[in-house]
């Protein structure tokens, strides 16, 4: 297949049309605008629904409308308008619909600014909103990635009916690489749940309100267990260079990518240093990095936060190995080279 | 089982579960026409309904029909997001006061002026009901609310909203009506708007929204009786009843 | 003959339906319904009732039924 060159944000929406997206709701923020505006020219084109809400709140509860009528719905945002999108994602959880959601992430907190940041982390992976519920999230280290992700999404949202969120940064977003567009054979599956008319059935309701406390633990059990079942069946992550490896660095996304530099210079210099790249950061992949503790000598972990992903290492490795951590926190992508200096000075503390 | 024609009873379009509602509480009036316009114009199979956050949250468990519950205020975009994917459904909201003219204040105004083609069932009597009587937007400038506990003063809380009158402003509005159920009389002109305002949907002519004054008597501290008195005594005046915007093709509808 | 059913049960005893009968031939019952309630009750001895549906038009249980 014939490679295209593509900038992020327009590879993760027409993968997106190509994952059979029926309606496209969202609003204008950088640096994830170019998704919004390839939707509003493609998805009319198709015949689909495209809607530019009047804010994210409302998009969110666009994609809520359409999602509940069984169609494959999504939206996109970045950092601040993520934070409106939170009462829609927790009424999707509660409600169990499918849906995707793109968060394009930027500096913060408050406004913060437009560069690339994985500070996120916490509200994506946590549960944004309110209730005991997880959305589904996968980050992209490339546009390639954020492609195949992208459709993995829709599969996986109507699998478990559960929002499903990629989260890249604004790096992801705004770069461009050349990428193959895959033909999706995947078709949704039936939804007799979804509000469609309730000709030759009984009707259908969607709700999330359980007034008495019995009902309402009875339901959470159920998404309880789901969470459970995502978590023993969904995690993914990429390995580099991990073989022989004393110290492994876990890094997501872009600051990913970064790391796969320095760690290829340092292992030219001789030093014993791999990359466990998470690609679920809900469910993390912690089973996976709970069995590096027999091989590692000490983590570290690199993150675009002052250290979000951080804990869910530190959980995963139980005290048992020293984590350590390096993070940036002003919208800066880090260079190889700076993370190669800190290879070296972790090496120098526990390796030597 | 009296003898002759059954020429009043429960809508199919209604289900047979008694309301929580209060006793003389005009939602239940409401939800009844709801049904019986649904019967009449044969779309009950079609029809998916939008429950907002207040007292009428539980109206999937009253309607016999497809229902979405939506969070607080946000019933038009969740309307929205149905309707473009399944234009061939017939979708409402139902909303309360605080639902739609105080936290969905963006969400109706702008699926007004995008001209949705949905229909909007505003229940408007004048207090947040299931929050226990605190004071609405539609509040009346003096009126006592628990949240108001010397009456709504203006200088402090500003003017009751009218939300005919400013979504009848909104160009891609089709129909827009303000009715009571307070009297035999006004029922039957009520389910009139409404049918026009489902109507206005099934010929895709846009936005329709009909606002139904109606009584809170528990948070109002009032008999039933003496609400239905005190609304047309006090509400009808502020919120003049007719017909706010009518564009031709809803006048010529048939 | 026209007539009403009401369905005492599902009667919130709120009374509307009382004031509005052109024939004042519904009233409340001196007994309650299994709500607690007094329910509304016809009083037609003399076969008055037109079945108009003033009465059900005003329920908000839906609680009556009209024949004629």
């Amino acid at each position: 297949m014939a490679k295209v060159l593509m900038k992020g944000n327009e590879a993760i929406a027409e993968a997106a049309i190509r994952a059979g997206c029926d309606g496209y709701f969202g609003y204008p923020i950088t640096p994830q605008t170019e998704l919004l505006e390839y939707m509003s020219r493609r998805m009319p084109e198709l015949g689909r629904a495209f809607v530019q809400g009047e804010s994210e709140i409302a998009s969110i509860n666009m994609v809520l409308g359409a999602a509940a009528a069984g169609k494959r719905a999504m939206t996109s945002s970045s950092s601040p308008g993520v934070s409106l999108k939170q009462e829609g994602i927790s009424f999707l959880a509660g409600n169990e619909l499918p849906a995707v959601i793109v968060n394009i992430m930027r500096g913060g907190p408050g406004l913060g600014n437009v560069q690339p940041s994985q500070s996120d982390y916490f509200q994506a992976t946590k549960g944004g909103g309110h209730g005991d519920y997880f959305p589904i999230v996968l980050a992209p280290s490339t546009v390639q990635e954020a492609i195949d992700f992208t459709i993995l999404a829709f599969e996986l949202a109507d699998k478990y009916r559960n929002p499903a969120m990629i989260l890249g940064d604004g790096s992801i977003g705004q770069i461009m690489e050349p990428v193959e567009l895959p033909e999706v054979e995947s078709k949704p599956p039936d939804k007799p749940w979804a509000v469609t008319g309730c000709k030759g059935r009984e009707k259908n309701i969607i709700r999330s309100l359980y007034l008495l406390a019995g009902p309402l633990e009875a339901r959470n059990v159920i998404l309880q267990k789901k969470y459970r079942e995502i978590e023993a069946n969904e995690q993914r992550h990429a390995e580099f260079m991990l073989e022989g490896a004393e110290m492994v660095i876990v890094a997501y996304g872009t600051t990913g990518r970064v790391a796969q530099t320095a760690i290829t210079r340092a292992r030219d210099e001789g030093m014993p240093v791999g990359l466990f790249r998470p690609i679920t950061l809900y469910p993390y992949p912690k089973d996976a990095i709970s069995s590096l503790v027999e091989q590692a000598r000490v983590f570290l972990v690199l993150e675009m936060s002052a250290g979000q992903m951080l804990e869910d290492v530190e959980l995963a490795v139980k005290g048992t190995v020293p984590v350590e951590f390096q993070g940036w926190l002003g919208g800066r992508v880090p260079t190889p080279s700076e993370v190669t200096q800190t290879i070296k000075e972790i090496r120098t503390k526990y390796l030597k | 089982m009296p003898e002759g024609e059954v020429v009043f009873a429960r809508p199919a379009a209604l289900e047979d579960t008694p309301t929580h509602y209060c006793p003389g509480c005009t939602h239940g009036i409401i939800h009844r026409l709801i049904g019986e316009v649904i019967d009449e114009l044969g779309i009950r199979e079609i029809t998916v309904g939008i429950a907002p956050v207040g007292c009428a949250v539980l109206a999937y468990h009253y309607f016999n029909f497809d229902t979405v519950e939506a969070a607080h205020g946000r019933a038009p975009a969740v309307a929205t997001g149905i309707k473009r994917v399944s234009p061939e459904n017939v979708v409402f909201t139902y909303q309360g006061d605080g639902d739609l003219a105080a936290i969905g204040t963006a969400e109706i105004v702008h699926a007004a002026n995008r001209g949705e083609n949905i229909t909007v069932v505003f229940v408007n009597n004048a207090v947040f009901g299931m929050t226990g009587g605190q004071m609405a937007p539609t509040t009346l400038p003096g009126q006592v609310t628990t949240s108001t506990p010397t009456g709504r003063d203006v200088k402090v809380d500003g003017y009751p909203v009218k939300v005919a009158e400013i979504l009848a402003q909104t160009t891609g509005a089709a129909y827009i009506a303000r009715r009571t159920v307070t009297q035999p009389k006004y029922v039957r002109s009520c389910k009139k708007a409404i049918k026009t305002a489902f109507k206005t949907q099934l010929a895709g002519l846009g936005f329709a929204l009909v606002e139904v004054l109606s009584t809170c008597s528990t948070n109002w501290g009032m008999s039933p009786m003496e609400a239905l008195r005190w609304l047309d005594e006090n509400m009808i005046p502020y919120y003049p009843l007719g017909d706010y915007k009518v564009i031709d093709e809803v006048k010529a509808l048939p | 003959m026209p007539t009403i059913v009401i369905d005492e049960d599902r009667c919130k005893g709120c009374q509307l339906c009382t004031t509005v009968c052109p024939k004042d031939l519904v009233t409340m019952a001196e007994n309650f319904n299994a709500k607690g309630y007094h329910p509304a009750k016809l009083e037609d001895p003399e076969g008055e009732c037109t079945g108009c549906t003033m009465c059900a038009l005003m329920c908000p249980d839906v609680a009556i039924t009209v024949y004629r």
